[in-house]
């Protein structure tokens, strides 16, 4: 069942949170991942792979670098659903 | 027409490995002497890859003087004498000439001639690669004592300003003597290719290129994602193949030995495997880098001689990188 941009929203920054330690408050619709919450690459694709498996969906490599901010991958992941 | 009488080697039921030699770059290159040309600094090199410092072979210090060292230390230490060698297997992606291989010359310099002499080229999976082939030599009878050698000369091949790799290589070189057993002292390798990744870690251009002057001396890259994504969770799959082939469970090993590419990679795999603490995880990376054919071997030496781990123990030692090329196998510490 597909779930809304505010449950992707919320999934997302446990995600973050669970592997960079960053509140899930911070984790903002217009914040960068590398500029703003300061997330390396290696981060993000552990929170991109543990994202696939939570909201199953395909987050392809060539995707990953489109995604720039939270926004991005929330609604990637919104569209990505079935 | 009757059946030709076709004569066959005499089989071995085990193999093992009888021991490991090292030989380490000889300079100590600090973070600071590499973040310059790539706009960094010695804490997010720590923070992103867990190395602290990478050792490299000066000039004077050749590919073939660090793998002549390394076969001496294992050949001592496995106490045969070199002439007894059946085969000479040397991993390498840093020997720089397309012939004659690597192998021969080793062959000849560490007094093993005339044995049977050839080069593996399969990066980061290079040295398990060369350990099934020698596992399979010894068993089928072929040859008794094996050499692989996992060697590289990384800084002959490296751009001190590319940002996806090039801090995180280091020279080396490390050695095995593989042997007939009585009891299995390595088990069935699980490996393979992924071709479809074959730009995932390459060379900028090739040697043709430079040849007709379109491009400069060839130097490794990597699309670090890509790599990252595939080494942990592919390879944590593969690893749990490998345990499952080899009839073991992961608390039952006493070591996890996988390439050093990056420790974000190996704290991940551990994870994925959901290792105990009681087995040893091979961290040589932090003072040696990423040294592609040799990292396995140095780290398992490094584990032995740190007293981490004892001979006899069993270890799952998994390599992977450029090809894409993997290998994995449960191996009993010499």
């Amino acid at each position: 069942m597909a779930l809304s941009q505010d449950e992707v929203l919320a999934g997302l920054a446990e995600l973050v949170n669970e592997e960079t330690g960053i509140d899930t408050e911070s984790v903002k619709l217009d914040k960068s991942f590398s500029n703003d919450l300061d997330i390396d690459s290696i981060s993000m694709m552990t929170i991109v792979v543990n994202a696939e498996e939570k909201f199953g969906v395909k987050i392809p490599d060539d995707e990953v670098k489109n995604l720039l901010t939270v926004g991005d991958a929330v609604n990637y992941i919104t569209s990505a659903q079935g | 027409m009757s059946q030709a009488k076709l004569n066959q080697f005499d089989p071995v039921q085990y193999s093992r490995i009888y021991a490991i030699g090292a030989a380490r770059g000889n300079l100590v290159v600090s973070n600071d002497d590499v973040a310059g040309p790539i706009d960094s600094s010695d804490e997010w090199i720590r923070q992103r890859t867990g190395i602290i410092s990478r050792r490299r072979a000066d000039k004077d210090q050749s590919l073939m003087d660090m793998a002549v060292s390394a076969s001496n230390d294992a050949i001592a230490k496995a106490g045969i004498k070199a002439n007894e060698i059946g085969a000479v297997i040397f991993s390498t992606i840093s020997h720089p000439y397309q012939t004659p291989s690597a192998a021969t010359q080793l062959t000849e310099l560490i007094g093993a001639s005339p044995a049977p002499a050839f080069d593996i080229s399969a990066a980061c999976a290079g040295y398990c690669y060369g350990i099934a082939q020698a596992d399979a030599l010894v068993r089928s009878g072929v040859a008794k004592y094996v050499l692989v050698v996992g060697a590289e000369k990384l800084s002959d091949f490296i751009d001190p300003t590319d940002r996806s790799i090039s801090f995180l290589l280091g020279d080396g070189a490390g050695a095995a003597i593989v042997g007939p057993a009585t009891e299995p002292g390595i088990s069935k390798t699980v490996w393979g290719s992924d071709g479809s990744h074959w730009a995932s870690v390459s060379m900028t251009n090739s040697l043709l290129e430079l040849r007709d002057g379109v491009a400069s001396w060839p130097t490794l890259r990597q699309d670090g994602q890509t790599v990252f994504r595939w080494a942990v969770w592919e390879m944590a799959k593969v690893a749990q193949q490998a345990l499952d082939a080899a009839g073991v469970k992961a608390e039952e090993l006493n070591a996890l030995v996988t390439h050093q590419a990056n420790m974000r990679i190996i704290d991940e795999m551990v994870k994925q495997l959901k290792l105990p603490d009681s087995v040893a995880v091979a961290r040589d990376i932090i003072h040696t880098g990423n040294t592609s054919a040799a990292s396995i071997p140095l780290a398992m030496d490094q584990l032995l001689a740190d007293g981490a781990v004892k001979s006899g123990g069993l270890a799952l030692q998994i390599g992977f990188g450029a090809g894409l090329a993997f290998a994995a196998q449960v191996v009993v510490l010499p």
